[in-house]
């Protein structure tokens, strides 16, 4: 039910040619795969999606309209190419994913690696009943601490991008503010 | 929007209680799910919300664009700090045994150094959603 919603959601996305109804419709999709997470007990993981897909980045994709106009022009060339590359694509990901094994089936690798371990010791060694959060900040805290540095070196990129940018102009004294 | 006597006062009623969840997020982040990461997300969304309805200057008097750029920063530097804490304490990086009050229960400072670094996290997320959330509002329309 949640895939064909998901789906028709994926549909609309394409076809709509109003910027400010696609990006509606994906915070639609967001809010969608959130409760497809939350179906499959992955509650971190959707709660991560509902608050950053749905919220901040609708916000910044409204931000991002208010600056370039919510009409998406006509592409001048035909889909014909980009659809066969896409149809190839998910052809080789769909003949990929034959190797897999079942889902959820406990004989899975991934549940015999570091897992168990950390599904029955956590507790004992952390004193945490999330796992998650366990896992995250100190078995895996270096990890997490890369990726804190990963989103400041984001922020960074932004911040070169559009400040830059701006004091280059004014520098030129190309008129007012960026 | 600015005129809506509806969406101004919905703002201003909701904005304390999103910023009251996100601790709740970040707080109750070992117990349920959630941490620093949705809670620095829900932050930043508390004060965009509040900017899209009385408007970008009102919230950076409230929270000026080097303070969100500085708290970007102090994330990093908190969560790298929690490390080198710990190998003062003559523990390994990031080790949160160190941490404990008591050796005898060295799981306690787990639980110490994980609401730290989550601290760090929120501190980093909620200043980077925030600077890129000004940088793209602050930005004047060249639009056709």
């Amino acid at each position: 039910m949640l895939l064909t919603l998901l789906a028709a959601t994926g549909f609309a996305l394409l076809r709509i040619r109003n910027l400010f109804a696609v990006v509606m419709l994906a915070g639609v999709y967001s809010l969608l795969s959130a409760g497809l997470f939350t179906v499959m007990d992955a509650v971190d993981v959707a709660f991560t999606e509902a608050a950053v897909g749905a919220g901040i980045s609708t916000v910044l994709f409204l931000g991002a309209l208010a600056l370039c106009g919510h009409h998406e022009s006509k592409p001048g060339h035909t889909p014909l190419l980009p659809l066969f590359v896409v149809c190839l694509t998910g052809a080789a990901l769909v003949y990929g994913t034959m190797d897999m094994p079942g889902f959820g089936e406990a004989s899975n690798p991934v549940h015999h690696h570091v897992a168990d371990h950390y599904l029955e010791e956590s507790y004992g060694e952390i004193g945490i009943p999330n796992v998650v959060t366990s896992v995250l900040a100190s078995y895996r805290g270096y990890d997490t601490m890369g990726e804190t540095t990963v989103v400041f070196a984001a922020a960074v990129g932004v911040m070169i991008l559009l400040v830059g940018g701006a004091r280059a102009r004014r520098a030129r004294g190309g008129g007012e503010e960026g | 929007m600015r005129e809506e006597i509806i969406v101004r006062v919905g703002a201003k009623v909701l904005a304390p209680f999103i910023i009251m969840f996100a601790l709740y997020v970040h707080f109750h982040g070992d117990y349920s799910p959630g941490g620093g990461f949705q809670a620095g997300v829900i932050l930043a969304a508390a004060f965009a919300l509040l900017a899209l309805v009385y408007g970008l200057e009102e919230v950076q008097r409230v929270l000026p664009p080097w303070f969100v750029r500085g708290c970007a920063a102090l994330g990093v530097v908190i969560f790298a700090g929690v490390g080198v804490v710990t190998m003062l304490l003559g523990h390994n990086y990031l080790a949160y045994n160190a941490l404990a009050p008591d050796p005898t229960h060295p799981e306690h400072g787990q639980h110490y150094g994980i609401l730290l670094v989550e601290l760090g996290v929120l501190v980093t997320v909620f200043g980077v959603m925030a600077t890129v959330f000004y940088l793209f509002a602050g930005r004047k329309g060249q639009a056709p």
